[in-house]
């Protein structure tokens, strides 16, 4: 048994992200520890984001469950033809969650999630090689989710929510590969917009025929980040009438926020749960990143997802009263297709390996970890849409990318 | 169990240490090994030549151009496999000018001026301040031995570098620069620099300031002028005294057992300085040429009688109505028939003053064809009043309106000898730089370096472009990306190319594998309405 744990470990250890495209699959640590399984897993209020229908499972009337996380994530790029080598100097990201459900009666139960499920934090050095399509991005967005959960039948619960989502970007990037001021100094164009208000929603289902077996199922709704009263400052650009003016000006963008489709089930045997979900996101929706300045120049820039899976196996099991141990992997595949490959969000199909452990402090309070490595094999791809200002060929952004990502979490769970 | 916890965690904690290698390439450029020397040592690379080595563009040296120099991108390159520092005399600024003492002695560089509505208008004088002074020598080691405006003679002339001589045109402002002594030459200079491999380019300046002043100098190959001391401005360097002093400058550079490249000299007509301004710039859809055709063409028709009746039709002068027309030029191959000329328009019934007038300005002249190449700068007289031939003609007593009609640039006063390089001057001109090519190419065999064909490489792009990532490089003035402002040095991303053609020809020869550089993300103009 130790030999095998050992091994385990080592095995995590030996590879390594996120979830695709801007996705960031850390709204729980029980359930990251998991896999980030969750769908059919009634643990403790973290159901609420996986499963607005099982908050009515939970056995206490009070569930309170809190946590955040540490996400390093680093990406390499190099281009053998040229010599190039350029590493991100991203920031360490900080998603959370807090989560609190209150069973009004025996089949009716009420919550309210707060979580981050989108964001995004690459920052490539200035003008690096690729500068003309991404110096620094970081994209963020809050859900705020009222829930409720009624329990239809004997073995069948509903539940579901509106979602207030509170987004907000800031993207910069270089006007094109050459162009400089007088002094030589790049020419570059940052937005930068906050506090972006959209409505979505999230429903649930969960059937539960026997006490092992749990069916899950859930869906979560595009919403739609619609930028419009930003500012998008123009620096160094020459003094010519052939080039945008210096200055701020406003623009108007739409990131899309996917929806997704979570289905998936969870087997008991005594103190070990073995948890299985699958994911769809439908990130079909995000065709092109359009930015409309307010002067008049417009930046279209074709992204062309796909929508893409991920499958998700976790386990947990209760080595004491007070220890549980979990572990889980997820295969998660990007969205990005081939030559649509961005540095922005650098992604390529990842291999997940998690891991994790509870402490229960007292019948109340339980301390939560959880690990996460992402493993990316390297690939070599391109941006294929990209030309600069009145050539009639396109100038494709090739090189060798590999990325690598650690998460670390911590949170509690209080019930009463 | 207690214990289990701890050693788990504890063994999870030295794995996370160690998660840092697995983020890295199978094949990382960082870990080195991936580009090697072959039989090259690029531990310290010496650059020799003119303007073209120092990175000169738009007509100056500044700061953005010589960090984008083709041996500094080459130097970048070499860093990949064992190369070393690169130092250049660089200048304070992105001005561009230089100052003696406080006066400036250059001209700023050229930027792309625009109308001020977004069309582009033309080159124009960056209005900035310079601020490198030629007094303040550069010091500490040096690798880029270029000099703006040196000839093959230059390198190996005592007191080139001599500040003293700046003032009196016996030294060169760029080399005084960094000039080790008062007598040193540039040769010495990069000797002492003591390389492990070399690139030498030098030869362009032999031909081309003949080239660009429309042949206006001597060529010293028609005159058996072997000495290198007096081979005068804006001639032609005897081949002779190009292979007996080139010789000279690989011996040099060699003597310590170094490898390199030599490069050759590329055709002028590969810039657009000389393929700009078409033969014939003359439209009818001028405003202010357009009206003036049939009065000009009623003048000329005499004129072209009497070149009939001397038995050269060809020289006729006619302007079309329909579609752009030559501009007349003086051409000094052509026999001077000036007196014969007077004497037929006296006979024809012109007074004589007038008939000795026109037979002194058409004895030589004739409308240009598609072998002559009208230099970059004659589109700012083209067409305008010569000011010089109108005091002539007002001081010889002719009224203004009648002076100012026979004073046009390249319309009624033939185009001067400065603004054309005829069919028989860029003979002379094709004829040394074969010499030349022929010296280098065997020199570079001769001494197992690796010779660069620069030539082929630039007459491609003034031909066919050439493609790179994102575009096409041509030879068209401001918008082909290959050729700075000044029409003759590349910008940058034309000496990207350049770096390229010469780091192909380095690991052909020397069995390296120096990656190139991508030409796409190099500039080439700059546009600026600041205009001094």
């Amino acid at each position: 048994m130790n030999k095998l744990k050992v091994f385990v470990v080592l095995c995590l250890i030996s590879t390594f992200a996120y979830a695709g495209g801007y996705r960031v699959s850390t709204q729980s640590n029980t359930q990251l520890a998991m896999g980030h399984t969750g769908v059919a897993v009634v643990n403790n209020a973290d159901i609420l984001f996986f499963n607005p229908a099982g908050i009515v499972h939970l056995e206490n009337k009070l569930n309170i469950s809190a946590g955040g996380f540490g996400v390093f994530s680093d990406v390499k790029y190099q281009n053998q033809e040229f010599g190039t080598t350029f590493e991100t100097e991203s920031e360490t990201s900080t998603p959370i969650y807090l989560y609190a459900t209150y069973k009004v009666s025996e089949d009716f139960a009420v919550g309210l999630g707060v979580y981050t499920p989108y964001g995004s934090n690459v920052t490539w050095p200035t003008d690096w090689a690729g500068s003309h399509l991404v110096n620094e991005i970081d994209l963020s967005a809050i859900f705020i989710q009222p829930t409720l959960s009624y329990q239809l039948f004997d073995s069948v619960s509903i539940g579901g929510g509106p979602i207030l989502a509170i987004g907000a970007v800031t993207f910069n990037r270089n006007a094109s590969r050459t162009l400089t001021d007088e002094e030589g100094v790049r020419s570059n164009i940052e937005i930068e917009d906050s506090g972006i208000t959209a409505w979505g929603w999230s429903a649930g289902l969960m059937f539960t025929p026997d006490d092992r077996f749990t069916l899950g199922f859930n869906y979560r709704s595009l919403i739609d980040i619609n930028s419009t009263e930003g500012t998008a400052t123009f620096s160094n650009f020459p003094n010519s009438s052939l080039t945008p003016s210096n200055g701020e000006t406003g623009f108007t963008a739409t990131l899309p926020l996917p929806a997704e489709l979570t289905i998936g089930m969870s087997y008991k045997w005594d103190k070990l749960l073995l948890a299985f979900d699958y994911n769809r996101t439908l990130w079909s929706e995000y065709n092109s990143l359009d930015l409309e300045f307010s002067n008049g120049v417009a930046s279209i820039n074709p992204r062309n997802y796909k929508d893409a899976s991920t499958w998700r196996l976790g386990a947990q099991y209760e080595f004491t009263e007070k220890l549980t141990v979990r572990g889980g992997y997820y295969f998660d595949e990007s969205p990005v297709q081939s030559g649509f490959f961005a540095p922005e969000t650098p992604r390529n199909d990842s291999n997940n390996y998690t891991f994790g452990l509870s402490y229960k402090v007292n019948s109340k309070l339980s301390i939560d970890t959880s690990f996460l490595f992402v493993q990316f094999k390297e690939i070599n791809e391109s941006y294929d849409f990209f030309s600069d200002t009145g050539a009639t060929t396109t100038a494709p952004f090739a090189g060798t990318y590999k990325s690598s990502a650690f998460i670390g979490g911590l949170g509690i769970t209080y019930s009463m | 169990m207690k214990n289990l916890n701890i050693k788990f965690i504890a063994l999870f904690l030295a794995g996370a240490a160690v998660i840092g290698c697995d983020d890295e390439f199978d094949n990382a450029i960082e870990d080195g090994g991936v580009y090697t020397s072959g039989e090259a040592d690029f531990s310290k690379f010496v650059t020799v030549g003119n303007s073209l080595t120092a990175g000169f563009a738009d007509n100056a040296l500044y700061l953005n151009g010589q960090l984008n120099s083709y041996p500094n991108i080459i130097a970048g390159q070499m860093q990949f496999a064992g190369g070393g520092e690169f130092n250049q005399p660089l200048v304070n600024d992105n001005a561009g000018g230089l100052l003696a003492a406080g006066v400036q002695i250059l001209p700023n560089r050229f930027v792309l001026a625009s109308d001020g509505n977004g069309t582009p208008a033309g080159p124009v004088v960056l209005d900035a301040t310079p601020t490198t002074d030629i007094t303040n020598k550069v010091t500490g080691p040096l690798n880029n031995f270029g000099v703006p405006g040196a000839r093959v003679f230059h390198l190996a002339a005592p007191g080139y570098g001599a500040l003293a001589g700046v003032a009196t045109g016996t030294a060169n402002p760029y080399y005084a620069r960094f000039s080790s002594s008062e007598s040193s030459t540039v040769i010495d200079d990069a000797i002492a620099a003591n390389g492990t491999f070399f690139t030498l380019w030098i030869g362009n300046n032999d031909i081309l300031g003949y080239a660009t002043s429309g042949g206006l100098g001597v060529d010293n190959n028609e005159l058996n002028n072997i000495d290198p001391a007096a081979q005068g401005d804006n001639s032609i360097t005897n081949n002779n005294v190009f292979a007996a002093v080139y010789q000279q400058l690989v011996a040099g550079l060699t003597a310590n057992g170094a490898k390199g490249a030599l490069v050759n000299i590329p055709d002028v007509t590969s810039i657009p300085f000389f393929t700009t301004v078409p033969f014939a710039p003359l439209s009818p859809a001028s405003p202010t040429f357009g009206p003036q055709i049939p009065t000009l063409n009623a003048t000329f028709a005499g004129l072209n009688q009497a070149f009939a009746f001397l038995g050269v039709p060809e020289r006729s002068i006619t302007f079309s109505q329909t579609a752009a027309s030559a501009v007349v030029i003086n051409d000094e191959s052509l026999t001077d028939l000036s007196a014969q000329l007077t004497q037929v328009l006296i006979g024809g019934g012109l007074d004589a003053a007038t008939a000795t007038l026109f037979g002194q300005q058409f004895g030589q002249a004739r409308q240009a064809n598609a072998t002559d190449l009208l230099t970059f700068t004659s589109q700012t007289v083209i067409g305008e009043l010569n000011a010089a031939r109108f005091a002539q003609l007002t001081g010889a007593g002719l009224d203004a309106a009648t002076a100012g009609q026979l004073s046009i640039n390249g319309v009624t006063f033939p185009l001067e000898d400065q603004w054309v390089l005829t069919q028989d001057e860029q003979d002379r001109i094709t004829t040394a730089q074969t010499a030349y090519n022929a010296t280098i190419e065997a020199l570079a065999a001769a001494n197992g370096l690796a010779y660069v064909d620069v030539r082929t490489e630039l007459s491609t792009v003034a031909t066919t472009g050439i493609s790179y990532n994102g575009g096409v490089l041509t030879s068209t003035y401001a918008s082909g990306g290959a050729f700075s402002l000044d029409g003759v040095h590349p910008t940058a991303r034309g000496y990207a190319l350049t770096a390229n053609t010469i780091i192909d020809a380095i690991n052909a020869q020397y069995s390296s594998t120096l990656p190139k550089v991508d030409i796409g993300a190099y500039d080439s103009i700059q546009l600026s309405d600041s205009a001094q």
